[in-house]
């Protein structure tokens, strides 16, 4: 609690007190009145006051002048009827004050959680100077120099690690907890917290262009996209607080007259008392409090989790999605080609690879670089000689003193061996030993292990209709698509083309229903923007991916997908259950008001009640691990 | 011209007071102000002058809130 808050409970306990006593004090007429009076001021003269400047202000519908309206008619009609009651008229303001104090903590103490919760700003960065360690502001590290990081310490600066090693937590900028390693040559991303070793980092970027300044920016602005929701309810607020207390005045004066007319008695007190009840209820607080904050805790709650949202709309649209489009290559897979089989291969399978990865050795392509990873062992450059490249075909090269020949169905052709066509999807290295066919190797690219898991929860997450979309040939394009059970498969597809189906998916479904694009964000950036939300995935470190996209997955496991879409759903519902349940609540008092069940102690209660369970429920949309 | 303000103030409703009255001033297209992240980002007309823009803002706030606080560097 701040000063403020603390000085604010001091007065609800003196006034509260003082209230119990002059409740069980036999004093009755004017001096009863005085005292009360005491309570009063003590816990409502900033009310008073606020109401005055209103006055002069013109602000007649300001909630501290209806609230004082109410409370002094409250004491007014307790001297006209001679029944010196004045403990509702205490009582109400006392209320209201708990009712301010409690959303005023509340709302301090989630804003706090929640900072916390994306607490990734470094405080310094190291820099050596001659030895020693001088901690300087990292917006003053210019791009190349070297700063040292400490175990424990945050990596401050976007750069390349020369030397050290080290495991890297990266949880919060990825919701992921295994450590990542990092060695020499690595690029490690700012934000991450480094763990074991010490580590020197050249700097690639300034402080204010790196991940965590991207991310920090992202963050903070995010809930200024107001979503429907809030639109909606901020229009509400506006008409219904004249609403109500034009109804009150309605109250207060017509009925009186419809009796006085009719020959009735007017009953004068008792409908001033019933349309005063009405003024209390008249601040719409519990919803324009809770429906922000829940999508602020959604949108807290979500980029704990490694998914950023840029805006309470986005969150909105993503929570009513029906199709997930995706992206083949980087999204589903892994976009790096990996050793998937070898094949009628009579040697050992390791021996084979032996000599591809010998062979290729000096090779640069990705697909020597894939052979290469897959032996896994360094290479001895001595035991390989002759290396001749031919250019579209393959290699021929002599390692051991044995002739190798790696390469395709041409290479075969051309040195005369017959070979054994592939029936896999994928790039087929064949191999030659000694002028004989030794098998060959399938290369291509894999499917993320996460992804059919992935795909089976987005759906049970409620979406519909899932397609692919992708640049590779048809036949990889619809192996991928059956393995992962996704519906529908659009294959060789250039960038423009993409564009084209996701306008054609997005005429065929109705407005209420959203589409989602997934991808990488590389070089899907007009689709990511034509999509009605675009999620870019994989975006540690990829900028283009932060700007283009409307969520944003830290790590590349598509398994977040869904999670992203659980969290908006969550965040949605509890959305509208405050917003059900609180104007729910006001209407059914406004009712028992004006037909004089409900009291003003009653229409107070429900208000401030109705105001801490929307508080309490809108904090529930931060609680997503489990989701 | 956009720029974000820091603000200070307690309630949700107040937040959304002080957003439509400085909207109506001259020289501000647009505002929005962030309840949840104490934060106020304007977007001034072409060729405002910010200092005088951002007075009248300041000033139609505390009209509507007189607890407000806008931090006006």
């Amino acid at each position: 609690m701040n000063r403020k808050q603390k000085k604010m409970l001091t007065r609800i306990l003196i006034a509260a007190v003082l209230l119990i006593v002059l409740h069980f004090l036999p004093v009755t007429g004017m001096l009863r009145f005085a005292l009360y009076l005491i309570p009063y001021l003590v816990i409502g003269y900033d009310i008073l006051i606020k109401a005055g400047k209103g006055i002069k202000n013109r602000q007649v519908f300001d909630e501290s002048f209806l609230m004082s309206i109410a409370t002094i008619g409250a004491f007014a009609i307790a001297i006209y009827k001679k029944t010196w009651d004045f403990d509702e008229a205490v009582a109400v303001m006392l209320f209201y004050q708990i009712g301010e104090l409690f959303q005023s903590y509340a709302v301090g103490k989630s804003r706090r959680n929640i900072s916390e919760l994306m607490d990734i700003r470094p405080d310094y960065a190291n820099i050596e100077v001659d030895g020693v360690l001088e901690q300087v502001d990292p917006d003053e590290v210019e791009v190349g120099s070297v700063i040292v990081v400490q175990p424990g310490e945050k990596v401050p600066i976007d750069g390349v690690i020369l030397e050290g090693n080290s495991s890297l937590n990266t949880s919060a900028l990825t919701g992921e907890s295994l450590p990542r390693e990092a060695r020499p040559g690595d690029e490690v991303t700012s934000g991450c917290i480094n763990m074991t070793g010490v580590l020197k980092i050249q700097t690639s970027r300034e402080f204010g262009e790196s991940t965590v300044s991207k991310i920090l920016d992202l963050v903070e602005n995010a809930s200024s996209r107001k979503s429907k929701s809030e639109d909606f309810i901020s229009k509400f607020a506006r008409i219904y607080t004249p609403i109500v207390v034009y109804c009150a005045l309605a109250l207060a004066i017509i009925p009186p007259l419809f009796l006085l007319i009719t020959g009735n008695a007017p009953a004068w007190a008792d409908w001033i008392y019933r349309a005063l009840t009405f003024l209390v209820i008249s601040c719409p607080c519990a919803l324009v409090i809770s429906i922000p904050l829940s999508f602020f805790a959604g949108i807290g709650g979500a980029s704990n989790a490694g998914v950023l949202v840029k805006g309470s709309n986005y969150l909105e649209t993503l929570s009513q999605v029906t199709t997930v489009v995706f992206d083949k290559t980087g999204t589903l897979t892994r976009g790096v080609f990996e050793v998937n089989a070898v094949h009628h291969s009579e040697m050992d399978q390791v021996k084979l690879l032996e000599y591809a990865a010998y062979t290729e050795s000096a090779s640069s392509h990705p697909i020597a670089k894939s052979i290469i990873s897959a032996y896994g062992k360094p290479l001895d450059r001595s035991r390989v000689t002759d290396i001749e490249e031919i250019g579209g075909h393959g290699i021929k090269a002599v390692v051991d003193g044995v002739p190798v020949a790696a390469g395709n169905d041409k290479l075969m052709a051309m040195l005369g061996i017959q070979h054994i066509d592939c029936h896999h999807v994928g790039t087929i290295v064949h191999m030659a030993v000694k002028g004989e066919y030794a098998g060959h190797i399938v290369i291509s690219d894999t499917i993320k292990e996460t992804a059919k898991e992935a795909i089976a929860s987005i759906r049970k997450a409620g979406v519909k209709k899932t397609v692919m979309l992708t640049g590779d040939a048809g036949r990889v394009a619809r192996a991928v698509a059956g393995e992962l059970g996704i519906d529908e498969v659009y294959s060789e597809l250039l960038p423009a083309d993409k564009v084209k189906e996701v306008e054609h998916l997005l005429s065929i479904k109705s407005d209420k229903e959203k589409l989602a694009f997934v991808g990488d964000g590389i070089n899907d950036a007009p689709v990511l923007s034509r999509a009605d939300v675009g999620i870019a995935m994989g975006a540690l470190g990829s900028d283009a991916a932060i700007e283009a996209a409307d969520v944003v997955l830290m790590d590349d496991d598509p398994s977040k997908i869904a999670k992203a879409i659980r969290i908006s759903r969550k965040c949605i519902s509890i959305v509208y259950q405050n917003i059900w349940f609180a104007i729910g609540i006001k209407i059914i008092c406004l009712l028992l008001g004006a037909v004089g069940i409900a009291s003003m102690w009653l229409a107070i209660l429900a208000d401030v009640g109705v105001m801490v369970l929307a508080i309490l429920n809108a904090i529930r949309a931060l609680f997503v691990k489990k989701l | 011209m956009k720029k974000t303000y820091k603000i200070d103030v307690d309630c949700a409703n107040c937040a959304n007071m002080m957003e439509d009255a400085s909207k109506k001033v001259a020289g501000v297209k647009d505002c929005v102000v962030n309840f949840m992240t104490l934060k106020m980002n304007v977007e001034f007309e072409e060729g405002a002058d910010v200092k005088a823009v951002m007075a009248d803002v300041v000033k139609a706030c505390k009209k509507v809130e007189p607890d407000c606080e806008v931090f006006v560097k």
